[in-house]
């Protein structure tokens, strides 16, 4: 393969690389594809939902074409815990049980294969315990990569879709390494339990599941959530927390992980599981004016290697595989302009800004520091809301004024009211 | 569960060649925290009394080392090609 000039590489076989690699081949696109796993997702995790609509504009209707997906998420929960209770919340429609569906849970090491194969089969090469360590440039303008085992490969267009790590690029300076406190660190583990269990616990039939969003007094107050979700035959089950925060307080992720897993409203949904694999990723957490440009000359960076996570939504997948799309859309034209300019590529930052991608992590762009610094929303008030809820339907010879006026009093020792309503404007503006 | 009972789960590829090294061992000896050795989630990172033992090993390659060493004292890059952790889930 030496010396032999593709007219894209992209590195990282996983949603986005394999949605830019498909959307090339497509196209009748010289494509090659490295992937430093020994196959497509061995080395990739997430939560994991997969958001349909994002999905299904690059391959298609996925669902009816034999994609590993392990239930249609159609109820959705929000558990805020307390020491020993929990108050909860959440939305269920059989709308989402239907096609086209709304998300899936899935698992990674078996879903990115069948992506990476819908590249290869519209022609791309995906090639695979292949580490790209560096890329090679031209004039500031990059023309290829070096690999640890095929050497020196050259490319028109360069697609890093490498994860949030980003080795090759950070090393290239066409981004910045994350620091501690724009990223969260997350573990997770796998439980497995008959199916029909799983039903039976979570409510559901066969091919529908649940996702329960954990957050709470119970992580030290940190700046982070837990997650149950529903497969098929397994649960899977996960903390994570900004980075910056888990130094600061010391904490195990080991720990956190067992302590959430003990708390008596959820340990009875994990009773008898067997675990089947512990797992640990980064997530980007980047303020909105720290993205890194996203294109330069020869070069495009997409999905986690970009940047682009919606954490307040927890969505991920689906900003990585839009934007794998509309960088593959870009590379296209650029193709047929025999142009790759940085001038050429901007169109793919327009066509992002266009978008939900950059108009939505826009819109949230103070979200992350002010939930960074404002803790109570993890510590105060969940304790506040279990320990209000607790008084109201504790039944006793209290009269209802009564105990209405004792939480009053209690809301108002815990926290004065006139920071009580400048957190909850301030959380509302971090939204908007 | 303990976690060395967790990582015994997990598929490993190793490679002969560590992906890990700690820069300047002196750096960690005057490190008062010692903060890889507590947040790192496969605790690859142990201090023995006189230095920092690295299991590079049993890595699972979140890569979050890099970003909690205070004094960037911990060169980690990922483990070659086709080597290292091979989730079956993910």
């Amino acid at each position: 393969m030496e010396d032999e000039k593709f007219d894209a590489i992209v590195v990282g076989a996983g949603p986005a690389g394999s949605a830019a690699a498909l959307t090339m081949a497509k196209a009748g696109m010289n494509v090659v594809v490295f992937e430093r796993g020994d196959q497509p997702g061995s080395k990739n995790v997430m939560g994991g939902v997969l958001f349909r609509e994002a999905t299904e504009s690059a391959f298609g209707q996925f669902w009816n074409n034999g994609a590993p997906l392990e239930r249609a998420v159609i109820d959705q929960r929000l558990w805020l815990l307390g020491k020993e209770s929990v108050v909860m919340g959440g939305f269920r429609t059989e709308e989402f049980a239907q096609p086209p569906y709304n998300a899936f849970t899935v698992l990674r090491a078996h879903l990115d294969p069948w992506f990476a194969k819908q590249a290869e089969e519209a022609g791309a090469y995906v090639i695979t315990e292949t580490q790209v360590t560096d890329l090679i440039f031209d004039n500031a303008k990059v023309v290829g990569v070096r690999t640890g085992r095929e050497g020196d490969l050259y490319a028109d267009v360069v697609i890093m879709a490498e994860g949030i790590n980003a080795f090759a690029a950070a090393k290239a300076g066409l981004r910045r390494d994350f620091t501690m406190e724009n990223a969260a660190l997350a573990v997770k583990e796998i439980h497995a339990l008959p199916e029909e269990v799983i039903n039976q616990r979570f409510n559901v039939p066969s091919g529908q599941g649940v996702t329960i969003l954990l957050t709470g007094e119970f992580a030290n107050n940190m700046m982070g959530s837990g997650f149950i979700y529903t497969n098929k035959d397994t649960l899977s089950v996960g903390f994570g927390a900004i980075v910056s925060h888990m130094v600061e307080t010391k904490s195990r992720p080991n720990d956190l992980i067992e302590e959430l897993k003990a708390h008596p409203a959820i340990k009875p949904l994990l009773e008898g599981s067997e675990i089947k694999e512990y797992s640990a990723h980064l997530i980007p957490e980047v303020k909105y004016e720290e993205l890194p440009r996203p294109y330069g000359d020869g070069y495009m960076l997409v999905g986690d290697t970009a940047g682009f996570v919606n954490f307040l939504f927890q969505e991920g997948c689906n900003l990585a595989i839009a934007s794998g799309r509309m960088a593959g859309e870009t590379a296209v034209e650029a193709w047929k302009k025999g142009d790759y300019s940085s001038a050429t590529l901007q169109a793919y930052g327009d066509k992002l800004k266009d978008s939900f991608v950059m108009k939505d992590l826009y819109s949230l762009r103070n979200a992350p520091a002010f939930f960074r610094d404002h803790r109570e929303f993890f510590g105060i008030y969940p304790r506040m809301l279990n320990a209000a809820m607790q008084e109201f339907l504790t039944v006793d010879a209290t009269p209802k004024r009564v105990k209405a006026f004792e939480i009053f009093h209690m809301v108002r020792r815990t926290r004065p009211l006139w920071r009580i309503g400048k957190d909850m404007v301030g959380a509302l503006r971090a939204f908007m | 569960m303990k976690l060395e009972d967790k990582l015994f789960l997990d598929r490993f590829k190793p490679d002969e060649h560590a992906h890990i090294s700690i820069v300047s061992q002196d750096v960690c000896a005057r490190c008062p925290d010692k903060p890889c050795t507590i947040v790192c989630p496969a605790e690859v990172y142990h201090w023995d009394g006189e230095k920092t033992v690295v299991s590079y090993e049993n890595c699972i390659e979140c890569g979050a080392c890099r970003l909690i060493c205070p004094y960037n004292n911990i060169a980690c890059t990922m483990p070659r090609g086709g080597f290292g952790v091979q989730y079956k889930y993910g």
